[in-house]
């Protein structure tokens, strides 16, 4: 399993189905793409989140009718700061999608997916719990695994693995 | 109920007068571990339904962080601790796919075996307390009798009955034991059996059928809004399995069926799940009969520790094992989402690498976490008694829900 080279930039991966038809519906949405380890991966600008993911779910021949996943990576000290990921599968096309929003550390919101999938609650629940980031729109946003009363996000960079005693 | 502020205690309120709360776990025996569900009931019927979980939370994703990439494999087997070698897979599979390396076929086959023996080991499990929580207490006795044969098999290549990691970044940590073949091709011969056994004692049982038939439904719509994956979602109607639509390892070499049912009931999820008891240990033989000979370790010096005979004669050989022991080995740059068919369900790990020897980021997408959120669409309406056999039917692992 010889590692294919990256692939980076919108450019290089408009004929992609996903990208070409993203790009298709707005422009303005998409960010960034690149195909690396056979899978391919959107950054879409955060005003744009829920109605590309809503765009991507209803649109015939893409159909990414599942949400797999939904996590964060801290970039910390790097601005922006947060990415939030959403693994999106299709089981008509057998295909995955990573879509990514990067947020920045000062104001780390996104809207809520919970309206096109009832799913993603405790998802978006736990990102908040150990990230902070805040899910706009989310029916019940409050910590899921930590205490409520806990102080601080420990999966965050500036958190250490020791906690704090 | 009122218990807030204790430590940071979860609570719901009542929304009618004739309603209560009623508190169910975290000890209670039948959630399968420490869930604590808050039901608001009108008499004996649920109105609402809040899960509340956390009780397990050890911060294993903040741990990994911490950690070399090999050192990872030991604290994947304790997210799950009913298939520890599914996880095992799954993050192994997830690392060789920001290195680019690709274990040998006999890895690969061996790997396979042993998962579908996890998966029989995990849904016995499941079938014994999902039993004995509605009553039948017998079938507990059979399944854990079974599982034993198969803990011994995974005690006799790893060393461990439970907590096994034996596979590692590009390949498998020994060459399995003299005998361990003929071991698990005497089990794989009499197990179909032993699921008639199973079968006799529940399948044609007027108080099981009971319980279970037109019990906690759930739509194949509901189910893929709500992210459930496995036997659950495959018993509300979805055709999907990773292991047959989207495969990894070498289950692209073997032929098995995919159970699917349509009424999305208790009843369906128990009749799959054996049914996967079979086809599993299908694949098991197939296993046995076609095992590739060869090594079970990728020729990759710089991460796959090397023999101990060649320790001793190599000096070469002994400069890798030191490297790799004290500092680990990089990984280059990159992320990759990599997804195995878990007894459960879609068990994901989503590895980001800095190009260091420790992973920047490990999530897990645990098929539990995911499968709890549609309890409460199941059980809404329905009586208190029917609460125990939905949460039986969902198989949820607390383990692997906190992590």
């Amino acid at each position: 399993m010889a590692l294919d080279p990256a692939i980076g930039g919108i450019e290089a991966l408009k004929q992609r189905p996903a990208v070409a038809r993203l790009l298709a519906w707005n422009a303005e949405a998409v960010k960034d793409a690149k195909h690396d380890h056979g899978e391919l991966t959107i950054v879409i600008d955060r005003p744009f989140l829920r109605d590309a993911c809503a765009f991507l779910q209803q649109e015939p021949g893409l159909n990414f009718n599942f949400l797999s996943d939904l996590t964060c990576v801290d970039r910390y000290p790097l601005e922006p700061r947060f990415e939030v990921i959403y693994h999106l599968l299709s089981h008509s096309q057998k295909q995955r999608l990573r879509l990514k929003v990067k947020l920045e550390g000062d104001d780390p919101s996104v809207e809520s997916l919970t309206s096109l999938w009832p799913g993603a609650n405790l998802f978006e629940r736990e990102v908040f719990d150990l990230f902070g980031v805040r899910f706009l729109g989310h029916p019940d946003l409050k910590r899921v695994l930590m205490p409520e009363d806990w102080d601080g996000h420990p999966l965050r960079k500036d958190y250490p693995v020791e906690g704090y005693r | 109920m009122s218990a807030s502020g204790f430590h940071g205690m979860a609570t719901l309120d009542e929304t009618a007068d004739r309603t209560m709360i009623l508190n169910m776990g975290p000890q209670h025996p039948s959630t399968h571990g420490v869930l604590r569900l808050l039901l608001e009931i009108d008499g004996e019927n649920v109105v609402r339904m809040m899960p509340d979980i956390g009780y397990l939370h050890t911060g294993i994703e903040k741990t990994c962080e911490a950690k070399f990439y090999q050192q990872v494999v030991p604290l994947t087997d304790r997210i799950d601790y009913l298939c520890p070698m599914t996880n095992n897979l799954c993050y192994v599979l997830a690392v060789e796919k920001l290195l680019g390396l690709e274990p040998p076929p006999r890895a690969q086959w061996i790997r396979v075996m042993l998962n579908e023996l996890t998966r029989i080991a995990s849904h016995l499990v499941w079938l014994g307390t999902h039993a004995l929580d509605i009553g039948a207490m017998t079938v507990f006795l059979y399944c854990f009798r079974e599982r034993e044969d198969i803990l011994r098999l995974f005690e006799m290549v790893s060393g461990q009955r439970m907590m096994t990691s034996y596979f590692r970044i590009g390949g498998l940590a020994l060459e399995p034991p003299l005998g361990f073949f003929e071991r698990a091709k005497k089990f794989a011969k009499i197990f179909p059996s032993r699921v008639d056994e199973y079968e006799g004692l529940l399948t044609g049982n007027p108080i099981w059928i009971e319980r279970l038939k037109g019990v906690a439904k759930l739509s194949a719509e509901d189910a893929m809004g709500l992210g459930v994956t496995g036997p659950a979602l495959r018993a509300s109607g979805v055709d999907w399995d990773l292991r047959r639509d989207m495969p990894y390892s070498a289950y692209p070499s073997f032929k098995f069926k995919v159970p699917v049912g349509s009424d999305g009931d208790v009843w369906t999820r128990y009749v799959l799940r054996v049914q996967e008891l079979r086809e599993s240990i299908g694949i098991v033989q197939q296993a046995l009969d076609g095992m590739p000979e060869g090594p079970i370790k990728a020729d990759a010096p710089k991460v796959v520790l090397p023999e101990r005979e060649k320790m001793k004669t190599q000096m070469e050989a002994l400069i890798y094992h030191f490297k790799i022991v004290t500092e680990g080995f990089a990984v280059p740059e990159g992320e990759v989402y990599q997804a195995v068919e878990s007894p459960r369900g879609e068990m994901g790990y989503f590895v980001v690498s800095d190009g260091t020897a420790k992973p920047y980021r490990v999530h897990m997408r645990s098929p539990s976490f995911a499968n709890l959120q549609c309890l409460e669409t199941m059980c809404k309406g329905r009586l208190l008694a029917d609460v125990v056999a939905a949460i039986g039917s969902i198989d949820i692992v607390l383990g692997e829900i906190d992590r």
